[in-house]
């Protein structure tokens, strides 16, 4: 969905994260196909039933072109079809901050299936921090080039600030990775603080709260 | 139900009808006759009986007879979908798409294309003889649903021993006839394609359809239905029809960049009512051509049969309960410039879809060709197709080359 998480060019090491934490066999929607890796993924390693969303024309048509079930749809409006339950899993990722409604998008998405993964661009980090701080500037980097005024990225948060809206939400926090800019994760345990700090993306997988 | 042939006159005489039309003895087509004992129980009703279905194949049936693909032609079209058409002597109809080495491979699949009940290329329709009468049926021939096409198609598959089809494949009135298929045969098709098309017609497009059946009507060679009896053909009014209609399979921006405002043959106005555009000229020529193949009556009986077509009123008016459960697999496919199947139609095709959990994938292809635009050279449209189909006959265990 949006072009920061296609934009990359490189093997996209948060899919594989996304794919560990999907049980073989599983249900699956992937809101915000893009090209429709992350699903070709899930199908080659995990054996899931993967169903999608994009937003974009060119991206549905290449999906459907490679055999993908992905519709061209919109997070924000067409989640809503869905009935309950329909799916195990629902992925959102690098698409919450291009949403124009996050939290609604959450909710839909643990109505749909009881887990959500979400993996997102940490707002938080250092460098974005000091760029910030010492530029002046709205921040640009490597995962996220686009200027201000031309991205489709309009509602970046930290890994703090999604903290607060999994409670807000009702979600149950099962697991969570931080990476690394070269898209590894960080392999050691350390508070929140620190992910918020050193970690560049965000990947969780949540549960409904009972 | 009521048989059909009883509401029919005693027999007549046939002599001032040649015995060799295509409306009961198709050109360069197999056809499958269905006797007193396998009646078409129509929607109206009725028990059609006898009735015979003209069709076509492509390709070969493969040992599990896991590969047959149907093709459902649209309002106008025929069986003559892949191969060199009897009257007009043009390529089939969807040969961009059916072939060997195209999208819908008949060195892989075996392909169906059936004329649809109440068609005119050698199905059973009103200008088909009524074995009671001796006489063609005109009028008396019942009316038709979508559904009885389908109900109908069904039947040529048990005639050739088909259980299962692993795709049906149509657009526009075979996009409806694709439809009503996953509906009502939920077993019988492992995978579908509707292409440019609706779950209900809409009421501009009944509007449209009036619009062409009264241009028919009007036309005094009509005879109230009985020209073939009374040797006349309401040519003219069936011209009008095909004109009007034809200006919605296109574009504003299709017909601007083909004619703009162009003069056909002269440099100006000649003040009259003569073809002086080009735009004029095509579309007289298009009416006039398509006289030429196609049925008056037919004409009246497919258009009501789409305007009849509403899957949502025959489920408690909730379109995702025509799909609750499928296991169909779909693609749905719409183009961007189609004012006559506007890509909502498709979008809502697609909400039902996943709101029955059904399997899904949706696809609008950006063309300025109009509704027409199906059956057009579309490169992205042929992609589309392939790759559905590829990952389909995967699933369905169907390897390369499983002509055989």
């Amino acid at each position: 969905m949006s072009n920061a998480a296609r934009g990359h060019g490189n093997t996209r090491v948060d899919h594989l994260v996304v794919a560990g934490m999907v049980t073989p066999g599983a249900k699956v929607l992937d809101v915000g196909s893009g090209d429709g890796e992350l699903l070709r993924i899930l199908a080659e390693t995990r054996n899931v039933d993967g169903r999608g969303i994009e937003i974009s024309r060119e991206g549905v048509n290449e999906c459907v072109a490679k055999g993908l079930a992905v519709i061209q749809g919109d997070a924000d409006t067409d989640l809503a079809d869905y009935p309950d339950d329909a799916f195990d899993y629902v992925i959102l990722s690098q698409t919450l901050q291009a949403t124009w409604q996050p939290r609604h998008v959450m909710e839909h998405m643990l109505r749909i299936a009881p887990r959500a993964i979400v993996s997102f661009p940490n707002f938080g980090h250092w460098k974005i921090r000091l760029k910030l701080l010492f530029g002046g500037r709205m921040p640009q980097t490597d995962n996220l080039p686009g200027t201000w005024y031309d991205t489709p990225n309009i509602h970046f948060c930290t890994v703090k600030d999604f903290r607060e809206l999994c409670d807000v939400v009702g979600a149950e926090m099962e697991k969570a990775v931080a990476l690394k800019g070269s898209g590894k994760p960080l392999r050691i345990a350390a508070p929140w603080w620190f992910w918020n700090l050193f970690g560049e993306q965000a990947v969780f997988l949540l549960k409904r709260r009972s | 139900m009521v048989e059909a042939n009883l509401s029919a006159k005693t027999s007549a005489k046939t002599d001032d009808l040649s015995p060799t039309r295509d409306s009961d003895h198709p050109r360069d087509s197999l056809v499958a006759q269905f006797g007193a004992d396998r009646p078409l129980k129509l929607d109206a009703g009725i028990a059609l009986s006898p009735f015979q279905i003209a069709y076509k194949t492509y390709g070969q049936l493969n040992a599990t007879k896991s590969n047959a693909v149907l093709v459902c032609h649209a309002l106008t079209g025929d069986q003559h979908v892949a191969s060199v058409h009897p009257v007009t002597k043009k390529n089939g109809w969807w040969e961009t798409l059916i072939g060997s080495g195209r999208p819908i491979d008949t060195e892989r699949y075996f392909v169906i294309c059936a004329n649809v009940v109440g068609g005119c290329m050698g199905s059973s329709g009103p200008s088909s003889t009524n074995t009671q009468t001796g006489k063609p049926w005109g009028l008396e021939f019942p009316v038709i649903t979508i559904r009885d096409m389908v109900r109908a198609q069904a039947m040529l598959l048990d005639h050739l021993g088909i259980d299962q089809l692993f795709a049906v494949v149509g657009g526009s009135m075979g996009g409806m006839q694709v439809l009503e298929w996953a509906a009502s045969y939920p077993q019988r098709v492992f995978s579908v394609l509707p292409i440019a098309c609706s779950t209900r017609h809409s009421a501009q497009n009944i509007a449209f359809h009036e619009v062409g059946r009264q241009a028919v009507m009007a036309d005094p060679e009509w005879r109230g239905g009985r020209y073939l009896i009374e040797g006349a053909n309401p040519r003219r009014g069936l011209a009008v029809a095909r004109m009007g209609a034809h200006i919605t399979y296109l574009s504003d921006a299709a017909l601007h960049r083909k004619f703009g405002r162009k003069f056909q043959d002269r440099t100006n106005p000649t003040f009259s009512f003569d073809a002086d555009f080009e735009v004029e000229s095509y579309l007289r020529h298009q009416g006039s051509s398509f006289v030429e193949r196609f049925d008056a009556n037919s004409y009246l009986y497919l258009t009501r049969a789409m305007d009849y077509f509403d899957i949502a009123a025959d489920h408690d008016d909730v379109l995702a309960n025509a799909f609750k459960n499928s296991p169909v697999r779909f693609c749905v496919i719409s183009f961007t410039s189609d004012w006559l199947f506007p890509t909502a139609d498709s979008r809502a095709i697609v909400h039902a879809l996943n709101a029955a959990g059904a399997r899904v994938s949706f696809a609008e292809i950006k063309t300025d060709k109009g509704h027409d635009a199906f059956l057009l050279d579309e490169p992205e449209l042929f992609a589309i197709v392939r790759g559905f189909l590829d990952a389909a006959a995967k699933a369905h265990g169907l390897t390369n080359g499983a002509g055989h």
